[in-house]
């Protein structure tokens, strides 16, 4: 018997149980199981599946397989809602969206129970963090709302979202995607997880209660098959989706050359690196909340722990005893760290990654778990850089250990990875912690801190965890479009080049030949051929070139460390060479049928184009976000890194200078392929490079087939991003090629944009050359 | 040639023979100044502060757990009088309520036969009160001196009040270390204190209050944490209770820590005190479950842990009455302290 003098004597915690009568009374109240919510009601349900409480592998409701109809309703319904939704002044959304962080606040502990119930992580999480950063979502957006018109003049919504939000934050990512939506004045046609559908369901009987209109925000249940649907449903303007790399890839390419504006959030394995200097207890906390957190079931979990050898035997010490003390069991105890696995399939992959890093000589450090749905908290030793634990997200609660020597070593290892999604570093030392903030390749980076997360700042990943961030200024950017050039005539195909002989005019004065610009060299082509041009002949490039100049824009790392201010007196000089050798371009526009006065037009819009973008060179900065108090969260711009980029046909000279400028200015490299019709206007360009200082490398130029070397380029795994300024049919190949590294893109119809014209220069171009990355410094003495 | 050359200062004298005090550990006799236990140790202070946030926040005790949680907070504490008109009336009445902290009816209720408060907490002035009021109890006699509770007196003052106290039969002492050594990183001026003032305690065991509020950052709770039980500390205190920022979760943790660690180098045990601000059965629970959190169930006991806090008692009183009858309860129906 348990009594107050046996407890005395153990001095347990004992149960604490959450009760869940209330929630578990409002299943019971859809014995049918639960229809889509469209259109401001629920519909009779449909094909049924089951949905299961992961702590107990009790049934606790049947939710509708959403068919593709039920899509293209729910689709209908957004439609219809959304001319009025976005009619409505920007003060009377943020009134809805105040409504419903009003209501999550009041119906929080039900929302949390519901949540702990539906997947399994402990009450603590769900009641402490999930639930309050939805309701603190929804009161950010609210206030953007409120401020849309003045904030982002110009701008309009994209019309219907189609959303899709993963498992192990179901309502959180839902706040997250649906927030900045309607804020927005877009509507929403969102699909929870297959494995956890209640608490969406239960938000939309929320906002019927706060009265959001009809159709506003549309709910369809479903596994995958009703995921691929709404990618593929007509009628859809944004497809947002945060899951897996794998799905991402597929949305990717099965939106290619739709023109859907695409934001993916995606998987990570993310370093977490503990200096010897750090406060290592500090640090051992820090690892339960990196990657005990939620299971580890949490895409940017600290999932690689780096620390350094110096201090490796104390720390590993520290956490092994630490993670004795993690309780593991029944998610609705107050008591619990880490909850149920989402689902017995689940379990089974981090079994199968554990059990295959284990043959592969990995040694476990394991706490323990009870019998069912639960995975015990694990530290995997012994682990190459290579193997399986180090590479693949396991999306559960086990984390790698590996020691580094030197901050560089440590920087290499962080950065061995295909993921960038977030980063946390440990150390007391501030220089340490900014130089390796600025290192690491990540969207997010927390100094001495991990898996802090605020409505105001940005989230969301470099390389293949995706592109777009949610979240703060960057987030609302994700779910606005401004009106986009459109042609009257669309490019048309460019002719095939001809590299055989006879086909070339010799021009004027001394024959010229044109070569490729690799690492600030003129470079013969591999090929070895030429193609006739108009002006004369041009290197016919080729996948080796493309793969040369590639080589070459990383050799220039420098490039993006140095000073704006550094990189603004080079494009100046670009200018000042430009405009002594302004009559030579002009003669070779004019050469091409230009007339002299629009020849000269472009050659000054050239000029000037260089001027704009050395201004911009030392101003397009970050910002320090509004989020908790103490946190410095700093949102700094950076270069994406190596820049494909397909010139237009038209205006070779002004369209390869406005795409290159803005690129180079932000610190990237690029590889550009001129216009294939006329491309010794760029490849003039060669000598005026050579003399303005601009490092070798920075600016590569292949002449040739276009849509063939655009080819090469979106699919080469170490160019950051691509800018395709052509065909339709080009666009929808280098989106497709883009998703093997899920690089970047950029495509428009070449014929589209005025490039002498406002269009030709702006913000946009910066803001495509940059990606943001959210440092949070924590401070107090 | 490293610091900790210079600044290594005699071992204490070895104080092997029995205590009055009941302890299931051998007295730590302390170590040779090393201040490469401290120096240069990171203390982070946003994470100590999220940390301490989130502990009272993962755990949760409830029903008989939660009362039997609030009997063991009571063993643990160190009933406490610290007025500048403390009189022998007033001890008096205190040790009685050390002597019986809860209402029979309570304690039977809860079917416990006995219980008893970790200590009584005094000025010197007031042992000879507390000693008579106590005797026969087993219930310890706590005495603040060293000058509490700046601490500014000349050493040899310092150090004969303890031996006066101890004399009287005072059978703990609680000290107050000198800030200013901390101030100046004087570490081997401290050392050379508490260890001294741990020599004239002679059986009786010695706390150092570190004044944590005085002591501005974490590092230097750390250092100073070390320090004293370096000098051979038997506990390491918050606080006097007259700071301004008296016992606070993070400053508790970085404490606990530094306890911790030098109890895996040296193999001694020490215990915590918090002591200041804690008012409420919340506080009592919140430092209960840092302890067990942060060090385990032993250090749940009074010979490692105790609350220095006089008007807590009134708080867990009406929470277990409340246990007891299922009724909410009224304080002024319960013996003043």
């Amino acid at each position: 018997m348990t009594t107050v003098s046996n407890i005395l004597a153990s001095m347990d915690y004992g149960p604490a149980p959450e009760d869940a009568r209330i929630v578990t009374d409002w299943l019971g109240q859809f014995p049918g199981g639960f229809g889509h919510f469209i259109g401001g009601a629920f519909t009779t349900p449909g094909e049924t599946f089951e949905v299961q409480n992961p702590a107990t592998g009790e049934a606790i409701a049947r939710v509708s397989q959403g068919t593709p109809e039920d899509v293209a309703a729910a689709v209908a319904a957004a439609r219809k809602a959304q001319p009025g939704w976005a009619a409505l002044s920007g003060h009377e959304r943020a009134r809805h969206l105040y409504a419903l962080a009003r209501h999550v606040q009041q119906h929080a502990r039900f929302l949390a129970v519901l949540e702990t119930i539906d997947n399994g992580k402990p009450i603590r999480e769900s009641r402490d963090i999930d639930v309050p950063l939805v309701a603190r979502h929804f009161y950010h957006h609210a206030g953007w709302a409120e401020i849309l018109d003045s904030e982002f003049p110009g701008a309009r919504p994209h019309g219907v979202c189609g959303q899709i939000i993963p498992w192990n934050f179901p309502l959180l990512m839902l706040a997250w995607k649906v927030a900045p939506a309607l804020a927005a004045g877009n509507t929403v046609v969102l699909k929870p997880a297959e494995y956890t559908p209640l608490t969406a369901l239960a938000f939309a009987q929320i906002a019927a209660e706060c009265g959001l209109p009809e159709g506003v925000l549309n709910i369809v249940t479903g596994d995958g098959a009703t995921g691929a649907a709404l990618v593929a449903a007509e009628g859809i303007d944004k497809i947002a989706f945060t899951g897996s790399t794998e799905v991402g890839r597929i949305i990717r390419r099965q939106t290619a050359g739709t023109g859907k504006p695409l934001t993916l959030e995606l998987g990570g394995k993310s370093p977490f690196v503990v200096f010897a200097d750090a406060d290592l207890d500090a640090a051992v906390e820090g690892v339960v909340d990196a990657i005990w957190f939620n299971q580890g079931q949490v895409c940017c979990a600290g999932a690689r722990i780096l620390v350094a050898e110096a201090v490796a035997p104390r720390f590993e010490k520290k956490l092994a005893a630490r993670m004795r003390t993690l309780r593991v069991g029944d998610p609705l105890d107050k008591n619990t760290d880490m909850g149920a696995i989402v689902h017995p399939v689940q379990l089974e992959r981090i079994r199968a990654l554990v059990a295959k890093g284990q043959a592969e000589g990995a040694t476990l450090t394991q706490g323990e778990a009870p019998e069912g749905c639960f995975f015990p908290p694990t530290i995997a030793a012994d682990v190459e850089p290579a193997s399986t634990l180090a590479t693949e997200e396991i999306f559960g609660p086990v984390a790698t250990i590996t020691t580094f020597r030197t901050p560089e070593d440590a920087v290499a290892l962080a950065n061995a990875t295909r993921y960038g999604l977030a980063a946390s570093i440990w150390s007391e030392n501030v220089n340490l912690c900014l130089d390796v903030a600025a290192k690491v390749k990540a969207g997010v980076v927390w100094i001495n801190s991990t898996n802090i997360f605020d409505a105001g700042a940005g989230f969301g990943g470099y390389r293949e965890s995706g592109y777009g961030r949610e979240g703060g200024r960057e987030g609302m950017t994700a779910y606005l479009a401004h009106p986009r050039p459109a042609a009257s005539r669309p490019e048309a195909e460019p002719d095939a080049p001809v590299a055989t002989p006879g086909l070339a005019s010799a021009g004027p004065g001394i024959d010229r030949t044109a070569k490729l610009y690799v690492g600030g060299k003129q470079a013969r082509p591999d090929s070895g051929y030429v193609f006739a041009v108009p002006g004369g002949l041009a290197g016919l490039g080729n996948r080796k070139d493309i793969r040369n100049a590639v080589e070459a824009a990383h050799k220039v790392a420098g490039w993006g460390k140095t000073t704006g201010h550094n990189r603004a007196q080079v494009l100046y000089y670009l200018a000042e060479n430009l405009s002594a050798r302004a009559v030579e371009f002009e003669g070779r526009l004019a050469s091409f049928g230009i007339a002299r006065p629009a020849a000269k037009a472009e050659v000054d819009a050239a000029i000037r184009r260089c001027f704009w973008y050395a201004a911009q060179a030392d101003k397009f900065d970050g910002a320090v976000h509004q989020t908790k108090t103490e946190h410095v969260t700093l949102a700094v711009p950076e270069p994406l890194g190596v820049i494909g980029i397909a010139c237009p046909a038209t205006q070779p000279l002004l369209g390869f200078v406005s795409l290159v400028l803005p690129a180079i200015a932000m610190g990237n490299s690029v590889v550009a392929i001129p216009s294939q019709a006329h491309p010794l206007a760029a490849t003039d360009l060669y000598q005026v490079l050579d003399t303005s200082d601009l490092p070798g490398g920075v600016i590569n130029i292949v002449t040739g087939e276009r849509d063939a070397l655009a080819r090469t380029l979106a699919d080469h795994d170490d160019v950051a991003a691509m800018w395709y300024f052509g065909t339709a049919a080009g666009a929808k190949m280098v989106e497709a090629a883009s998703a093997g590294n899920l690089k970047q893109t950029w495509t428009e119809d070449g014929a589209a944009r005025d490039w002498f014209g406002p269009a030709g220069q702006g913000r946009e171009f910066l803001h495509r050359a940059t990606q943001v990355k959210n440092i949070w410094v924590p401070y107090g003495e | 040639m490293p610091w900790s050359m210079f600044m290594t200062a005699d071992r204490p004298p070895s104080l092997a023979h029995a205590t009055p005090v009941h302890s299931n550990h051998a007295r730590n006799p302390g170590i040779p100044l090393d201040v490469a236990m401290f120096e240069g140790h990171a203390v982070n202070r946003s994470a100590a502060e999220r940390r301490a946030a989130t502990l009272t926040t993962r755990r949760s005790v409830k029903k008989a757990y939660q009362a039997a949680w609030l009997l063991n907070a009571i063993r643990c504490v160190d009933l406490t009088t610290l007025a500048g008109d403390d009189t022998e009336g007033r001890v008096k009445r205190l040790c009685a309520k050390a002597r019986q902290p809860l209402a029979s009816h309570i304690l039977e209720g809860l079917g416990l036969e006995a219980l008893t408060v970790g200590a009584v907490c005094v000025y010197p002035t007031m042992v000879p009160h507390a000693v008579r009021a106590l005797r026969g109890s087993g219930i310890p006699v706590a005495s603040v001196a060293t000058g509490f509770p700046a601490g500014l007196m000349p050493l040899h003052l310092r150090l004969e009040e303890i031996r006066w106290a101890v004399d009287q039969g005072a059978d703990e002492i609680d000290i107050v270390i000198t800030r200013e050594h901390v101030m100046t990183q004087n570490w081997s001026a401290l050392y050379d204190e508490v260890a001294a003032m741990r020599e004239a305690c002679g059986p009786a065991h010695l706390k150092a209050i570190l004044a944590t509020g005085d002591l501005s950052t974490l590092r230097n709770v750390h250092a100073a944490s070390m320090v004293a039980m370096q000098a051979g500390a038997d506990f390491i205190k918050t606080s006097t209770g007259k700071e301004g920022v008296n016992a606070t979760l993070p400053v508790s943790l970085v404490m606990v820590r530094a306890l911790r660690e030098y109890g895996e180098i040296t193999g001694h045990k020490i215990g915590f005190k918090p002591a200041g601000g804690m008012k409420s059965a919340k506080d009592a629970m919140a430092w209960q479950t840092l302890m067990k959190e942060e060090l385990g169930r032993d250090w749940l006991e009074p010979d490692l842990f105790r609350f220095g806090a006089s008007s807590m008692l009134g708080d867990i009183e009406r929470q277990l009455e409340h246990h007891v009858t299922g009724r909410y309860a009224a304080s002024h129906r319960h013996s003043p302290a």
